[in-house]
């Protein structure tokens, strides 16, 4: 393509300027972190002398390592659990379909509709009745839950774009439905397994409304965290920054990391 | 039986099953798919129906945490309470109006965003990371964020900037409560409209682009005859899960608004929040999601029936 | 030990004390300031009391609230000590979730506890949770602008002069504003001050009936008054500052008056971030057909759930957080204005105080004359200054405050707002059986 140079100028020059816009908020909060309580509701500036004190100050007051092993835990745990379920299940949707697999489908994804704080009462009865209140594994099993639906939609779409004919070769050589799973079918859409993950690591990271209310003290995560700093009394922007970027840094740079991957991964599915 | 090794999640006497019906051809279709999809179709069912019983039960019931001694049938009295409120309809309508505005600003501008980024520019890649970057944040420290240091009316990035340019600090979450949840939850859902666009955009055959361009066709011309029908699987998948989480947005109004001024904001979740953790009226909030699931269902119909269409080719 | 929350613990744990091992206590708290600096003392005690460690649930507000409730109230047993409130205490007490603390020790000295907080913490004549802080409400304004205008302010103020003060001393160019209060909707925020100037303009939340009285005459002065204060003399944004956010302004001297609780005045006088330390005024909330009901009375408390399994650890932690020998432990590692104020004579009688805190007599007085069972001009079924001591008015102050906020923003007028507060609240106590 001939475009001229200086249209490719003003393309990147237009291109940048969006994403430092959007990005903005969060450079912000980050610098904020690192500035005294007067100097963070100040007239707004980039020029400060950066000091460490709401760090100090936050670290004091909650001990950050413990929320967030509890974030890590229950968001990989949960994705994993999902993963295994997930995976037979959205197999037979795509190789195996029935008349009802569509309404299946949808009826999964139209679960996700109902706000959660209608069966809050529900949930909670049943988890103090069974000792899941305030545990890693009773917070594992409704980020699962909660994430299934999306998982194996997402799933089926990767799967269901798979080459027939490899499937079939494989069967011909006698494999076992176990064998054709491992072997061709995980293998080949791997990339998208891997963003179905990804998607579910972050959406369990970022949940809070279960994280809250079913737990208190032993398992819960940097939501919680984030809810002991919001709000207080007196100045708090700073230590607000200070404990909002030591919350969102670990998936900030998580995502950062495997954002190529989670491309990569869609391209094989659903937005091909 | 070769193949089936201990930590497989599919129980072996289901593998055993399909292995000796294989022969059977079609009907076995059925039967295995039954098998396969059962762990999680059963779990899901019991999510569902586990609470959902639970739901249905407590909304015909009396039963307030705050009253113990209160309890007892109470017919359809749930049902009737709430939807005598005229707070439920204005809630009906806040829903809506926030899934369709969010949903519109997502959708245009991932599309503009995804084409732009598309482009080979200097620092693509940096550029891409940071404008995806607010998908990863959680809500609550958005809203945190937005409200506190972005639309304060006194020390807020955007006052001060409307300050620069002489003009008078708009107050946000007062004035233009919606909008400004919109704004925010917007922010939230561009990157991920994006990153799905974009994923989409760079499956697009450069030939068939060049080609255009060759019989005379102009950049907007090529966007529109050939961008955007590539684009149009992408878009329901993005119009799709978007809907999802949107329908049931919670954590932003709580932190900003609290679901006014008045009940500017609030939305369905908000308005059942209402009704169970300040009221802590079980009943009456177990009624408002029994009609938020009936909702969720006609939604489901008819809009994800749509998008389900052009999923299909 | 929370698996074993099914067993029958109410008589089991009475002497769970008796075992030598350490037992860990949950504390839910708030994250107001003075609950920090509890939760940063967290070691003397564990040193004085080596078979007792904490484990803190430090929330915000609202969340805490809701947190709390669905707890106690599913039996949940998630928290040992909970922080609630004068208004909590009563109604929780009645429905048996509270450990009633009769047999307090002798050094607890349970007759220093201020009279009017402590029978706000009682049902039927027994304690059921401890004062960790307590308050009222007052006035506070800049003697500097003050003087500069050549106005006195006398010690006892009416609504009418605090109007035409803060039309003198409004100067937005200058981002100084004439007076602050409380916008943010909730039955906690906008709706404790709102309630204070329902009362003294002569109104009530409830007739004698219980049918609610917000279209009322008193509802209708109180409110527009309010509005038309606020909106022409208040900064920009007043409806969604709280608390903690007029706090944050004044501190910065954004405000020349800021009526609020009397535990800012510590925070004000004190703390390294307030610029007005040294030009400080105060006087009594302002009053307006009848001083009464013009002042609030609050107190934050610790509580034991019924639910607990560590009643015994749990007692041993809240008569140590409320005590006298907590509070100088405060005052020396913190300063003494950072002390738990409106909660013991004594923290009034001690000389370091009354030197650090120059208001401490006026609180002292204020909380004294609060009276919760007598804040309106005509008679009430309720008890509560700013609130009403029923079930319901949590749900009911907060969406009548969300009401007074939509007027306040001028998306309704102040009449449709009450018009729609009150269809909203007669639904709501008609429901729960007060109405016929």
């Amino acid at each position: 393509m001939t475009t001229p140079r200086y249209k490719r100028f003003l393309l990147a020059v237009l291109a940048w300027a969006i994403a430092l816009i959007i990005f903005f908020p969060i450079l912000w909060m980050a610098l904020t972190g690192f500035k005294t309580e007067a100097a963070a509701i100040a007239d707004p500036s980039f020029v400060f002398s950066p000091t460490l004190e709401s760090y100090v100050a936050v670290h004091a007051r909650a001990d950050y390592l413990k929320f967030a092993l509890n974030s890590v835990v229950v968001a990989f745990g949960s994705t994993l659990l999902a993963l295994l379920i997930a995976i037979p299940s959205a197999y037979s949707m795509a190789f195996l379909p029935t008349p009802r697999t569509k309404g299946t489908l949808l009826w999964m994804l139209s679960t996700k509709m109902l706000p959660p704080v209608g069966v809050l009462m529900p949930i909670y009865l049943l988890f103090r009745d069974t000792g899941l209140l305030d545990t890693l594994t009773g917070l594992i099993i409704v980020y699962t839950l909660m994430n299934l639906p999306i998982v194996v939609w997402m799933l089926y779409t990767f799967f269901k774009d798979l080459p027939r004919d490899i499937l079939e070769a494989g069967r011909m050589d006698g494999a076992s439905t176990l064998q054709e799973v491992r072997h061709l079918l995980l293998p080949l859409t791997l990339p998208g397994i891997a963003s179905t993950g990804l998607l579910a690591v972050i959406l369990s990271w970022n949940e809070s409304f279960w994280s809250l209310n079913l737990t208190s003290s032993d398992a819960a995560p940097l939501t919680a965290y984030i809810a002991s700093f919001s709000s207080p009394e007196g100045l708090f922007w700073a230590k607000l920054s200070a404990a909002s970027t030591m919350a969102i840094a670990p998936i900030l740079v998580f995502g950062w990391l495997t954002q190529k991957q989670m491309v990569r991964g869609l391209t094989f599915g659903a937005v091909k | 039986m070769p193949g089936s090794c201990p930590g497989s999640p599919l129980p072996t006497i289901a593998v055993n099953l399909m292995n000796k019906t294989r022969a059977y051809g079609r009907t076995v279709g059925g039967l295995r798919s039954l098998s396969l999809q059962a762990p999680a179709v059963t779990l899901l069912l019991l999510w569902m129906l586990v609470p959902l019983g639970m739901t249905l039960w407590f909304s015909f019931q009396r039963y307030n945490l705050l009253m113990p001694g209160m309890t007892g049938f109470a017919g359809l009295e749930n049902y009737e309470y709430l939807l005598t409120d005229p707070a439920l309809w204005s809630a009906m309508g806040v829903t809506l109006l926030l899934v369709g505005w969010v949903l519109f600003i997502t959708v245009v501008g991932g599309t503009l965003l995804a084409v732009l980024f598309q482009q080979d520019f200097l620092g693509r890649g940096v550029a891409r990371v940071l404008a995806i970057s607010p998908f990863f944040v959680m809500p609550t420290v958005s809203a945190l964020v937005w409200k506190n240091m972005m639309m304060h009316p006194a020390n807020g990035v955007l006052a001060w900037l409307a300050n620069l340019f002489g003009l008078p600090a708009v107050d946000w979450f007062s004035s233009l409560p919606l909008t400004s949840i919109v704004i925010i939850v917007a922010w939230q859902w561009l990157p991920f409209a994006l990153l799905i666009l974009l994923t989409a955009i760079q499956s697009l055959d450069d030939d068939q682009v060049e080609a255009a361009r060759m019989d005379g066709a102009g950049p907007i011309a090529v966007f529109f005859f050939i961008t955007l029908p590539h684009l149009k699987r992408a878009i329901s998948v993005v119009i799709m899960i978007e809907m999802i989480f949107l329908l049931t947005i919670f954590a932003e109004i709580f932190v900003t608004t609290s679901g006014g001024p008045g009940l500017a904001t609030t939305n369905l979740a908000y308005l059942i929040y209402i009704q169970a953790l300040l009221d802590f009226d079980v009943g009456t909030a177990s009624a408002g999601g029994v009609i938020a699931i009936i909702l969720a269902n006609i939604v489901a119909i008819f809009l994800v029936r749509l998008v389900a269409k052009n999923l299909e080719s | 030990m929370r698996l074993h929350h099914t067993l029958p613990v109410v008589g089991a744990m009475t002497f769970a004390s008796l075992s030598a091992s350490a037992e860990t206590i949950t504390v839910a708290t708030v994250n107001n300031n003075d609950m920090v600096i509890m939760q940063s003392l967290t070691d003397a005690f564990e040193k004085a009391h080596p078979d007792i460690t904490l484990d803190w649930v430090v929330l915000e507000e609202n969340v805490l609230r809701q947190r709390m409730t669905t707890d106690i109230a599913t039996n949940g047993g998630q928290f040992d000590v909970m922080t609630i409130g004068t208004y909590e205490v009563p109604i929780w007490a009645e429905r048996d979730w509270l450990v009633p603390l009769n047999d307090l020790p002798e050094e607890y000295q349970v007759d220093d506890l201020l009279t009017s907080v402590r029978d706000g913490l009682s049902q039927d004549g027994t304690l059921h949770a401890l004062p960790f802080y307590g308050e009222s409400s007052m006035m506070y304004y800049r003697k500097d602008l003050f003087e500069q205008a050549g106005i006195e302010v006398p010690k006892q103020p009416t609504w009418e002069e605090v109007r035409d003060w803060a039309g003198q001393l409004h100067r937005p160019g200058e981002e100084t504003y004439g007076i602050c209060l409380r916008g943010k909707p909730g039955w906690g925020e906008n709706m404790a001050l709102v309630s204070t100037m329902v009362n003294t303009f002569g109104g009530r939340w409830f007739d004698m009936e219980w049918n609610p009285q917000l279209d009322s005459k008193a509802w209708q002065e109180a409110v527009s008054f309010y509005v038309d204060l606020l909106n022409e003399y208040g900064p920009p944004g007043a409806s969604s500052n709280g608390f903690n956010e007029n706090l944050a302004l004044f501190s910065r001297g954004n405000c020349a008056m800021w009526v609020d609780a009397t535990s800012a005045a510590g925070k004000l006088y004190g703390a390294d971030e307030s610029q007005v330390a040294d030009k400080l005024g105060f006087a009594s909330a302002p009053i307006a057909e009848t001083p009464k009901g013009s002042h609030w009375l609050w107190s934050w408390a610790l509580a034991i759930p019924a639910s607990s399994d560590s009643k015994a650890a749990a007692k041993e932690f809240i008569t140590w957080a409320t005590s006298q020998e907590y509070v100088e432990l405060v005052g020396e590692q913190k300063g003494w204005t950072s002390v738990p104020p409106g909660t013991r004579e004594s923290t009034y009688a001690n000389e370091n105080y009354q030197q650090a805190a120059p208001f401490a007599d006026f609180v002292l007085e204020a909380m004294k004359s609060a009276d919760p069972t007598d804040s309106t001009l005509e008679p009430s079924p309720y008890t509560g200054v700013q609130f009403v001591g029923i079930p319901e008015f949590q749900s009911i102050g907060t969406q009548v405050g969300q009401m007074v906020a939509a007027a306040l923003t001028g998306e309704r007028t102040v009449e449709q707002a009450l018009q729609a507060a009150q269809r909203s609240t007669e639904r709501t106590v008609q429901r729960a059986g007060y109405l016929d």
